[in-house]
């Protein structure tokens, strides 16, 4: 077989979605390799609109507070409580991207990457991986549908131990999902018929290079 | 399943050699953990193979070959790499190569079908995954992978999962041991064969750390055999040890204490990390303890406290009798009865003005005993804020005392009401069957009942108020005693070792792994890189949380409720082992 060519899927591609409240989405999709592939989707960005509003609320409340009590220390404070909290909303709370990379045969990893830069990681190995499903749910009044990895129950063979939620700030709409979940099962498919197959057919070196 | 192969970061600069490292089957994954160099000796590769296998139990092979191309094309390398697969025999058989200063690999893993030698070979697909040896050595996975028993003489003991990577890097110290400065027969590239890494404080700590753990013992043995002597198992001082703060936190001090001089060699990591976070919290504890000092010592403060401490005491002692006299007027508007009124205030007055000799007897010495409880505070800041909790108790003594009065008053009045209310409406406690059952009275005794039960109700506002009054003071000060308390335990059970070892080795923690995919080229292998992900903060405290003395509440706010409305005392700090008063 040649190289990449007829037959094999794009290598890189973006589609635009929306989330559970309308706002806009990017997946961005990655496939490196028949067993790799990589998710990544993206929040929408912190409006300036709410952050005027809320730095505007909250200045004119210390204001009010100043004119009351004479104080020039609560308007200093006011701009350092507005600052730390913008710098803690950027750190700990909003969420610029997420990225779920699966390999065949080894795990899945998911990341969220914060508006500051920071990086959180979970990686769950293949062997605690039961399926990935849509999963629906009761959301405040709504009735939404997100994408979920279940585990393995050690103790039991055909229990799931766990439940884990993924794209929980992005939120995207079940078409969305819909995408992500049919890559996953590709992949899940592949894997199980792998593993469960000891006989493995001649296969020619497919590299372009040989030693 | 595809064939993933963990190489070493440090030996993807190396020069051409054989593969030698670890194969796990039930994942199909091979661990590279060095590469021997040409020129060799099979038969001593061999032989080296079989003293590591010997000595760290794991099941080390020679994999395949790696090859590092210069730009010239060496054709006689090729057919060369391939004659040495006759040689070590090891299936599947890894073929990784590389083109110097470029990003460009290639790896191929052929796997003979049948037993014969002829028989057809086959390829597998291979997964590069790059690992840095020596944070995979040095860190520990959390929560630690059950091994399961290794029976005697079994060669090798499987984790699951990427555990398994850990496990065996961790285990193969032994290959580590040669740097490329050795005269040995064989050469190999690892992470320490630049040379091996050693800290000189590190080694000389250890050397002197031998004789100052048993000299340490030593006196520690002469204090706990002092302190367990006859005369203070006797009944004034150990009902007075029992009750002071103070004796618990310096028997916690000296349990720790004991635990980081002991000559036993910690058993597994676990117990290393606790005597480190032992050391590191009884070693801040004594230099705040220290500070503390030098700044009580810097302005005379001993003389200003002193000063300070018997007009504070008068003070409060004043507020309580201008209270006392409010109560017996007319509180907030209410009718007391009168005589029950002056009785409970005089009493409760005659005390206060007891409390307030005794403080004015014992103010000339105040200062000294100050100077030499302040001379404690260089054993730790715990146990100057112990000290401080023992004081604060013994000055709102009265207080507590007047606590206990009003509460005892109220509850046999309490209980003295429901009975005769049960007698008031024709019925009975069984204490036999604890239950209320129904009674018949006599006429006179439902008559005295009746008498009695008209009585208390009418005290009832009067006795009532002084134990809210006298219960809402006992609450402050407990208050503040448990403030104190939260402190002292905060500084007993923070691992602050296991914080440092997080906050500067992030890697020695590990919550798991996470992989970055490498640039990727069509056609080439896909290149992933395996770095540690560090536990978070809550996890590393939560895991490494040292065993305080402190006691919790064991009241929940329902039942503490229920105890106060019935006038049950309340004993906020129950510590181990305490009679019930």
């Amino acid at each position: 077989m040649a190289g990449p060519g007829a037959g094999e899927p794009a290598m890189e591609d973006e589609r635009s979605f929306s989330d559970i409240c309308g706002g806009r989405l990017a997946l961005h999709r990655r496939y490196y390799s028949p067993s790799c592939l990589e998710f990544c989707l993206s929040c929408p960005r912190i409006s300036l609109r709410s952050l005027t509003a809320v730095t505007c609320t909250v200045w004119l409340a210390a204001y009010g507070l100043f004119t009351l009590c004479e104080n020039s220390m609560i308007l200093s404070a006011a701009i350092f409580i507005t600052l730390l909290g913008l710098l803690g909303y950027l750190h700990f709370v909003k969420i610029d991207h997420e990225t779920l990379l699966i390999i065949d045969s080894l795990g899945i990893q998911m990341t969220s990457s914060y508006a500051s830069g920071k990086e959180s990681t979970t990686f769950i190995e293949m062997g605690k991986v039961k399926d990935v499903i849509i999963n629906e749910a009761i959301y405040m009044q709504k009735v939404i549908y997100y994408l979920c990895i279940l585990l393995k129950d050690p103790v039991e063979p055909h229990g799931i131990s766990q439940v884990v939620p993924l794209f929980q700030s992005a939120k995207p709409r079940l078409d969305c999902l819909i995408e992500v979940y049919r890559s996953c099962q590709e992949i899940l498919a592949h894997q199980k018929a792998t593993s469960t197959n000891p006989f493995r057919k001649p296969v020619l070196s497919s590299k372009g290079d040989d030693s | 399943m595809v064939l993933k192969a963990f190489f070493p970061t440090c030996c993807a600069s190396a020069d051409s050699g054989l593969l030698v490292g670890r194969w796990v089957p039930e994942q199909s994954s091979a661990v590279v953990l060095a590469v021997v160099h040409f020129p060799f000796i099979p038969v001593q590769v061999k032989e080296l193979l079989a003293q590591v296998q010997q000595a760290s139990r794991v099941g080390v092979a020679v994999l395949g070959t790696w090859c590092h191309r210069r730009q010239e094309l060496e054709e006689s390398l090729g057919p060369f790499l391939e004659g040495l697969g006759a040689l070590f025999s090891h299936e599947p058989w890894l073929q990784l190569c590389r083109e110097r200063g470029s990003k460009s690999w290639s790896c191929k893993a052929t796997r003979r079908q049948g037993p014969a030698p002829l028989a057809p070979a086959c390829e597998d697909q291979v997964m590069l995954i790059f690992y840095d040896q020596r944070k995979v050595l040095l860190s520990q996975l959390h929560p630690p992978a059950a091994l399961p028993e290794r029976q005697a003489g079994d060669a090798t003991a499987s984790a699951g999962g990427l555990a398994a990577v850990f496990d065996t890097v961790a285990r193969s110290e032994v290959l580590f041991q040669s740097d490329r400065f050795d005269e040995g027969p064989v050469r190999l590239t690892h992470w320490q064969s630049e040379g091996m890494e050693a800290s000189i404080l590190v080694e000389l700590a250890k050397r002197a750390a031998g004789p100052v753990c048993l000299l340490l013992a030593c006196l520690l043995s002469l204090v706990s055999t002092a302190s367990a002597c006859r005369v203070f198992r006797l009944w004034p001082l150990s009902f007075i040890w029992s009750k002071l703060s103070t004796c618990e936190q310096l028997r916690h001090r000296l349990d720790q204490l004991a635990l980081v001089v002991s000559t036993h060699r910690a058993e597994g990591p676990a117990q290393l990390m606790r005597k480190a976070n032992t050391l590191v919290s009884m070693l801040l504890d004594m230099a705040l303890g220290l500070l503390l000092l030098s700044w009580l010592h810097r302005k005379d403060r001993f003389a200003q406290l002193a000063e300070a401490l018997v007009p504070v005491a008068d003070r409060v002692a004043e507020e309580l009798q201008h209270l006392l006299q409010w109560l017996m007027g007319a509180p907030a508007g209410l009718k007391m009865n009168r005589a029950l009124d002056q009785v409970l205030g005089r009493f409760f007055l005659y005390h206060i003005h007891l409390w307030i000799s005794y403080i004015h007897l014992m103010s000339p010495f105040i200062e000294h005993i100050l100077w030499h409880l302040g001379l404690s505070a260089c054993l730790g800041l715990t146990v100057a804020l112990s000290i401080l909790s023992d004081i604060i108790s013994l000055l709102t003594f009265h207080i507590y005392c007047f606590y206990v009065y009003g509460a005892r008053l109220y509850c046999l009045k309490i209980h003295g009401l429901s009975s005769l209310w049960r007698l008031f409406r024709g019925k009975k406690w069984n204490v036999l069957r604890q239950r209320v059952d129904s009674c018949s009275y006599d006429l006179d005794q439902l008559f005295i009942g009746t008498l009695l039960f008209t009585i208390l109700i009418f005290l009832l506002p009067t006795t009532a108020l002084y134990y809210l009054v006298f219960t809402l003071l006992r609450l402050l000060v407990v208050t503040v005693q448990g403030l104190v308390h939260l402190l002292v335990d905060l500084i007993n059970s923070l691992p602050l070792y296991s914080l440092g070892l997080r906050l500067c080795r992030p890697y020695r923690l590990a919550a798991g792994v996470k992989f970055r995919v490498l640039e990727h080229e069509a056609g080439r292998p896909l290149r992933l890189l395996m770095q540690i992900n560090p536990l978070p903060f809550s996890h590393v405290v939560r895991t490494y949380r040292l065993p305080s003395c402190g006691c919790h509440p064991k009241h929940s706010w329902g039942s503490l409720c229920r105890k106060l409305f019935f006038g049950e005392l309340i004993y906020p700090w129950r510590q181990r082992g305490d009679k019930q008063d």
